[in-house]
């Protein structure tokens, strides 16, 4: 099953260019689901039908990335950021166009003036593009490229890029394959350009209009020294989201889940984040409010190329996840 | 074409009723039907020549940027607050508009010679400014002039240069007149014109229309900014003046649908229309609300390069303007086919 | 009224965690509505049903959400970390006493870091980051007794100063719901064709949030928010500052239908009523901001309440204003032109 991740994480799908993700997760999923569709922006919509209320899953598919804008006479790619990238923590890091091309994000002229006012105008790609003719060869305007991050196991945890939010891609596909009943009727939607303001599901809010919807995302830990004073840690299970900059969970989604988790001897910890939010902020104010909250899974070095979550928090979202499923909300 | 007609009008975000009226009247003779809803958004439905049961949404905004007055001093000038992006730098020493009558006022600031030397190398801030339009005094001030009156700049249309335009408001009154010289053309498709309300003021007036309308497609024509001014970064500019009709990939609001964003390139190319990429992923236009309403629907955007867009004296090429006419006349024509949206995904 | 006021401003019930004051809204809008009902997220609805024909209504809506902290972290020592619940201004922390709401009210005070151990220099403010809620309870007791996620309020008894001034927590915008009660007492005994709901909304602190959900469930004709504005103060400036006890504030700009701002215009003056007007460029900051585009579009009216030092725990007001708006809004409500309403963009 770790390989079903690893796969997720490999699969390149920048904000906007999720459609190569959204092929493999819909043909693993085709055996477990009654219907299968995406919608006009490219989000995939998996459904299990299922009695009574409408409980949507989402999770997102697209990862940080860069899209080409322009080129250099010297054969420089210049780029535009797709979703929150901080240009100080990008220099000389590796990117891969979806073609394959690869590259290197370099200083735009002395490397110690563009560290005092970095910005991605001040950044480019260099692919060893001799002139610019040979870079508009290899890649276009408006190609879009994902950070290089090897996906590693060791021990108790998974680095990678991508795991936002391919952790919660691969909670909410492990969750399908695994319940042995649905409860209600459920919808598990993988999302497109969460990552540029949760503009994907904004759409199916509205298109699905669902009664409860629990996001599946990625949240920040206080565990580590540069961390914020929050309680979540890595190892510790499952995180209920209390609070984020989106979202204030509904009494009866919270509830449900530490329920859920009670019953089923799940290892769980709640979340309460200060800046930050998921598809649940989006989903939660369409049709006149639905009540939504949000499974996380605590991670560290968000929005990096080394993301790392821990396998058995990992397991534990999975069988929550399952749960939910299988009993309803 | 009706752009000096449009340019002159005022309508600044909320106040677009000379603006509506005005294309109320021109598309007429073009229309099914007319509605306008509760925020004064106009839309005019136009049947299609096939019967494919799709309709194809093209929107324009109808609003400038503007000022709005808030206060009254005692002494009888105004005070404003602005209406949209407005660089309070763009203000000082400009005459403007006041009111539904168009009282003529100008924007003041005490003397350079007044001005401490931090003062001189700071930024005017909208707090200092005024508008001054002669009265002697609050009372006299007050009997012209109303708390929450719209003030727009007084800048004529000016054709210059080769082929150069300079006038106010070509954001977004070019998209409106292409929208205007498009209406005779046949298109299988429905078609409905959305002109759109308060897009300044953050997409406000677009979402009530997508969701009314609930197109299978939409195309936003727009005025964007054109920054190829010398000693920029090539890689700076996000357009140049005479480069053609400006196709967005990825801005502020939206990451275009990658196939469609290439088709339309590709067609420009075919029927030489000359087209540029807008190269900076900042900005927005309504496009940002359209793509993630009513469900999802598929949505591109085609702009006139506008360079000193949002001052009185926005400049815009006729090149452009004409190629943005074209595109937008070759895609009506490629709208034919029931399953042109299923190609894009 | 006032006493109502004073009672309501003192309720704990900051965003999210509205539900515990249902009973007490329920209780001030039952004289005057036939049916309230809470939707799912919390939103109070009172209704007082019309006999018009072609089904209109009319919105009045605030908010009753007010700013505060939550807990984000349970220390080994038993101090708290915590997070701002909406825009609370840092400064007013460091000595604030507060409520830590579990299965019990515990009692806590904020503290700070000593200056010389603060992350920034002396002349910053402090950080939240350098406070602690103390709850003077070890490590073990408070970790039995407190929950990441439970809600803090601050300890602040809303009080009468000089004249009709009053000052408390949570004004912002309690005020709001007590001028639209004015307003109902102001309609008692006259019958209005069209239906009444009375929104007391959720969640505006952190993004208007109430607001738009219930707005596009009810879908009304039109709406009128009450809210607050700055009041003046040595400090404030004279942009949109109003003066306490001037009356009501009548917004204009793109935010506000402009048929309903030029009928309060009208409609004080014919009635002698007190008010001021002030005019946003775009977003009012407030829950008209969402209504305005909920749905497929209601027209939207703002009125405020002069108030001062907004968001923190003396904010402070006019009562008289509190009653100009409701008499305001009454006055508008019986005067209201829905044929004018409906074609202002017609031509």
């Amino acid at each position: 099953m770790q390989n079903l991740l690893q796969t997720l994480c490999d699969i390149k799908a920048p904000s906007g260019c999720e459609s190569a993700l959204a092929d493999f997760i819909s043909e693993e999923l085709r055996p477990y689901a009654d219907e299968i569709y995406r919608d006009a922006l490219g989000n995939l919509i998996v459904h299990k039908k299922g009695p009574g209320k409408k409980l949507m899953f989402c999770a997102h598919m697209d990862e940080l990335g860069v899209v080409a804008t322009c080129y250099g006479e010297k054969g420089q790619i210049y780029v535009a950021a797709l979703g929150g990238v901080v240009p100080h923590r990008i220099l000389y890091k590796r990117v891969r166009f979806m073609n394959g091309t690869e590259g290197v994000i370099v200083p735009d002229g002395d490397e110690n003036d563009v560290l005092k006012n970095i910005k991605m105008g001040k950044l480019y790609v260099d692919i060893g593009a001799r002139d610019e003719k040979t870079a508009k060869a290899m890649v276009a305007i408006g190609e879009s490229a994902v950070f290089v991050g090897d996906y590693v196991d060791q021990g108790d945890v998974i680095i990678s890029k991508a795991l936002d939010d391919r952790a919660g891609c691969y909670a909410l596909m492990r969750g399908l394959m695994e319940a042995k009943q649905n409860a209600q009727d459920v919808y598990a939607v993988f999302t497109v350009s969460e990552e540029l303001g949760l503009r994907g599901a904004k759409a199916v809010g509205v298109s699905i209009s669902p009664d409860y919807a629990v996001a599946l995302d990625v949240t920040r830990t206080g565990d580590t020294a540069s961390g914020p004073k929050m309680s979540t840690a890595l190892g510790k299970g499952a995180a209920i989201k209390i609070m984020d900059s989106s979202l204030i969970t509904h009494p009866i989604v919270k509830e449900r889940l530490k329920a859920l988790c009670e019953k089923r001897n799940i290892l769980w910890q709640p979340e309460v984040l200060e800046r930050g939010g998921t598809d649940a902020g989006a989903v939660h104010l369409t049709g006149g409010g639905v009540p939504s909250g949000c499974i996380s899974i605590p991670t560290r070095n968000i929005h990096s190329p080394g993301e790392m979550v821990d396998k058995h928090d990992l397991e534990n979202v999975v069988a929550l996840v399952t749960a939910l499923i299988e009993e309803g909300m | 074409m009706y752009l000096s007609e449009l340019t002159a009008l005022s309508g600044v975000s909320g106040n677009e009723r000379a603006v509506r009226n005005f294309i109320k009247e021109k598309a007429a003779p073009y229309a099914d039907a007319v509605e306008i809803d509760s925020m004064g958004n106009l839309l005019v439905f136009q049947k299609g020549t096939g019967n494919s049961g799709k309709t194809l949404m093209l929107c324009a905004h109808m609003d400038e940027v503007g000022l709005i007055v808030s206060r009254i001093t005692e002494e009888g000038f105004l005070k404003f607050k602005t209406v949209g992006g407005i660089d309070p730098r763009v203000l000082v020493s400009k005459r403007v508009c006041v009111g539904e009558v168009g009282l003529s006022g100008v924007i003041g600031r005490k003397a350079i010679h007044l001005l401490s030397k931090e003062e001189r190398k700071k930024a005017p801030e909208i707090k200092n400014l005024y508008v001054d339009i002669g009265a002697k005094d609050k009372e006299e001030a007050e009997s012209k002039v109303s708390i929450g009156d719209y003030i727009t700049f007084n800048s004529a249309y000016v054709p210059f240069g080769g082929g150069l335009v300079k006038a106010k408001a070509v954001d977004n009154r070019a998209g409106c007149a292409v929208l205007l010289d498009v209406m005779q053309e046949p298109c299988s498709w429905d078609r409905v014109y959305a002109f759109t309300v308060q897009e300044e003021t953050g997409l406000r007036g677009a979402r009530l229309c997508a969701r009314r309308v609930k197109p299978d497609m939409a195309l936003v024509l727009e005025a964007t900014t054109c920054s190829d001014l010398p000693e920029t970064d090539k890689h700076m500019m996000s357009t140049r003046l005479g480069g053609g009709a400006a196709i967005s990939f990825t801005d502020g609001t939206t990451s275009y649908n990658r196939k469609l964003v290439q088709r339309l390139y590709q067609l420009a190319e075919e029927n030489h229309i000359p087209v540029q990429y807008k190269q900076t992923a900042t900005g927005g236009n309504d496009a940002g609300i359209i793509h993630v309403s009513a469900g999802g629907i598929l949505t591109a955007a085609i702009s006139v390069p506008a360079r000193y867009i949002h001052s009185p004296v926005s400049v815009i090429s006729l090149v452009d303007y004409e190629a943005v006419k074209k595109l937008t006349k070759v895609w009506m024509q490629e709208v034919s086919h029931a399953e042109l949206v299923t190609d894009f995904m | 009224m006032k006493e109502k006021l004073l009672k309501l401003a003192g309720a704990d019930g900051i965003s999210g965690f509205e539900f515990s004051m249902e009973n007490h809204i329920r209780e001030l809008l039952s004289p005057y509505c036939e049916t309230i009902e809470a939707d799912g997220m919390g939103n109070i609805i009172g209704t007082i049903p019309g006999s018009d024909p072609d089904g209109r209504s009319v919105m009045l809506e605030a908010h009753i959400d007010g700013i505060g902290l939550m807990v984000s972290k349970v220390h080994e020592d038993g101090f708290l970390s915590f997070v701002p619940v909406g825009g609370v201004d840092s400064v007013i922390l460091p000595g604030a006493e507060v409520t830590v709401w579990d299965k019990e009210p515990l009692y806590g005070v904020i503290g700070a870091k000593p200056p010389h151990l603060q992350t920034g220099g002396q002349e910053e403010a402090t950080a939240i980051s350098d406070m602690v809620i103390d709850i003077g309870l070890s490590g073990e007791n408070a970790k039995d007794k407190v929950s990441v996620g439970d809600m803090v309020c601050f300890r602040e008894k809303p009080c009468a100063l000089m004249g009709e001034v009053l000052s408390g927590k949570s004004f912002d915008d309690r005020a709001g719901l007590i001028s639209l009660l004015v307003c109902l007492e102001e309609l008692k005994g006259k019958t209005l064709p069209f239906t009444i709901h009375i929104v007391a909304a959720v969640q505006e602190e952190v993004g208007l949030r109430g607001a738009a959900m219930v707005s596009e469930r009810l879908m009304p004709s039109c709406a009128f928010v009450v809210d607050v504005c700055h009041g003046d103060t040595p400090d404030g400036g004279s942009e949109s500052i109003f003066k306490l006890g001037s009356g009501a504030v009548v917004s204009f700009g793109p935010n506000i239908h402009p048929y309903l701002s030029s009928l309060a215009k009208q409609v004080a003056k014919e009635d002698d009523i007190s008010v001021s007007f002030d005019a946003d460029g775009g977003d009012t900051g407030t829950d008209a901001w969402a209504v305005q585009v909920a749905g497929s579009g209601i027209p939207v009216l703002l009125l405020s309440i002069p108030l001062r030092y907004m968001h923190t725990t003396v904010e402070t007001l006019h009562y008289d204003d509190v009653v100009s708006v409701g008499k305001l809004l009454a006055a508008m409500l019986l005067k209201l032109d829905w044929e004018a309403l409906l074609c202002t963009f017609q031509n």
